[in-house]
């Protein structure tokens, strides 16, 4: 058994920084990459994705980005674990096969993680007496259910495990945890049973520092930004993890960036909910109980975690079609800059009103003024400029569509000193909402498949 | 006296759904007991007042020396439904270290 592992995140979500994986694998000893690419709303881009091209529906950028970096992977020894299978790992898969035997790799064992994707069996899984209730309205999912764009379950580490017993140097799955891709090396190099909870735990809460990336390492960091060197340059969290469930939280030496006890701290509590009771499929695991110490400049040591046994059921994502929003800007300056952009305000609402034209919901924002801390921001005096920012959310097409062409028009026939309509009119984007549900374990199954050159 | 929260701690803050989530961490652990004993789900729901339509929750992490708070019905709906600039909440954090506390000299 190794004596410590190197798990290197190298995407924290779909659109990261696309040198960071490059610079993990070269600059220092790795011994596993993970890539996480999922978001919620991701899923259902990507269901749209392949109902346009079968042959889609995955990260379709991490292509080059593997391709660039697997010889040195392969030689250094260093594997992939990467949630980028999107909708269609197998296609991914078949992507990076041919990437692969492009650049003349003679030998590459590719791990495929499927069976999360339930959108064409949920009448299936209904009939069988799965209601899919909403966890937080508790509504059947009958209501929406002829409107669902993806569903998906949340596996964990497990089948990546599985995959990795199998040799595979590169795993590719669907909608897998993100804390999930940094907790399988661990149990697979250490051999962590399925109820070493407290082990479970230690790895699943390290996924969840590595999961947004360089937000780990200092950066979006509240505590004092100023102070953080090098950010041009910054470097992705690395997990040290020791088979006793000890986990070090650090990066490449030579990057930017910063790890220290407040860079880790403000991550930990990174969208956690209730810290008593995180729950991923593999275990429930009690940040109230992490112990973190400094271990050295640009280290921080995790100890003491505990975990308890997991639940008997999977969390499913689906999501559903719900209407249409659009939103539109423009800029007025000085002088009455902020009154000249509520009369343009006012305007619209009177000449959107007088069409006839309903929506759920008209929104107003005084970007520069107090767009995101509303009555608790101090009001400028002068406001020299400001971005009127006007969004509209409504169940017709029509009515959103016809919205976007309101805004143009204020430019000649408003107040005055108005600019920055560049952009031309705004389309209507579709409202894709979420239903979180849960699915008991034994309704589904992972299914691991191997392919090779 | 009073203090500004955002000279005693720091703060992350994002989205699940309809709901804020923040963590506040103080920048010192010894004050740990100021936020814990003045941050309250009371005084964080009348602080933000109109931004949060449903309760505040609170959580303790004393080996942190940090606590974390949900805010219900924030985010405008939530994920592609939300009109907001700040649709995921992130700013939310920045926005909490405005707040000011009146605490007693001993604490």
């Amino acid at each position: 058994m190794k004596e410590q592992i190197r798990i290197a995140s190298g995407q924290g979500f779909w659109g990261d920084l696309l040198t960071a994986p490059r610079v993990q694998v070269t600059q220092g000893p790795i011994d596993y990459l993970v890539m996480d690419y999922l978001a919620e709303v991701t899923m259902s881009i990507m269901q749209k994705q392949k109902r346009r091209n079968p042959a889609l529906g995955y990260a379709k950028d991490m292509i080059p980005l593997i391709e660039d970096i697997l010889p040195d992977c392969l030689e250094r020894k260093v594997k992939i674990i990467t949630n980028g299978g999107g909708v269609n790992p197998h296609a991914c898969a078949g992507a990076i096969l041919d990437s692969a035997r492009k650049i003349g790799i003679k030998k590459l064992i590719v791990g495929i993680v499927t069976g999360d994707d339930i959108l064409t069996r949920i009448d299936e899984l209904r009939s069988d007496g799965n209601a899919f209730r909403n966890m937080e309205t508790g509504e059947d999912v009958a209501t929406i259910a002829d409107r669902l764009s993806s569903a998906n379950v949340y596996f964990g580490a497990f089948p990546i495990v599985e995959a990795l017993r199998r040799g595979a140097d590169i795993v590719i799955t669907g909608r897998t945890t993100d804390t999930g891709l940094t907790l399988a090396p661990m149990i697979y190099e250490y051999d962590w049973k399925e109820d070493d909870w407290d082990k479970l735990a230690a790895g699943t809460i390290a996924g969840h520092i590595m999961e947004c990336g360089g937000q780990a390492t200092g950066g979006n960091f509240s505590a004092d930004w100023k102070m953080v060197p090098g950010l041009e340059n910054i470097g992705f969290p690395i997990t040290e993890a020791y088979p006793d469930g000890t986990i070090v939280i650090t990066k490449h030496e030579g990057t930017g960036g910063l790890v220290s006890r407040q860079t880790v701290k403000e991550q930990l509590l990174y969208e956690i909910g209730n810290p008593n009771k995180y729950i991923t499929p593999e275990v429930i695991a009690d940040f109230t109980t992490i112990q973190l110490s400094d271990d050295g400049p640009g280290r921080v040591k995790m100890t003491g975690v505990k975990g308890r046994p997991r639940t008997d059921t999977y969390k499913v994502s689906m999501s559903f079609a719900d209407g249409y929003t659009a939103v539109s800007t423009l800029t007025y300056t000085w002088p009455d800059a902020l009154e000249k952009a509520k009369a343009a305000d006012r305007i619209l609402r009177e000449r959107l009103k007088n069409l006839g034209l309903e929506f759920e919901e008209i929104r107003t924002e005084y970007v520069g003024v107090n767009a995101c801390h509303d009555h608790l921001a101090a009001m400028p005096n002068p406001v020299n400029e400001v971005v009127l920012r006007v969004g509209v959310r409504g169940k017709h097409y029509e009515s959103v569509e016809r919205f976007g062409k309101e805004i143009a028009p204020l430019i000649l026939t408003g107040p005055p000193s108005v600019t920055g309509f560049a952009g031309g009119r705004p389309k209507p984007s579709e409202v894709i909402a979420f239903w979180p549900a849960l699915i008991p374990k034994d309704a589904v199954e992972p299914s691991i498949t191997i392919e090779q050159l | 006296m009073n203090i500004r929260l955002i000279d005693i701690a720091h703060a992350r803050s994002g989205d699940k759904g309809d709901t804020v989530n923040i963590g506040l961490i103080a920048r010192d652990e010894k004050d740990y007991p100021v936020l814990k004993k003045y941050v309250t789900e009371e005084k964080v729901k009348s602080f933000f007042g109109t931004m949060v339509k449903g309760r505040v929750e609170r959580f303790e992490l004393p080996n942190l020396g940090a606590l974390n708070f949900l805010l219900h019905g924030a985010l405008g709906g939530g994920g592609t439904k939300s009109l907001m600039t700040d649709a995921q909440g992130k700013t939310f954090a920045a926005a909490m270290l405005r707040m000011e506390l009146e605490i007693e000299e001993t604490v």
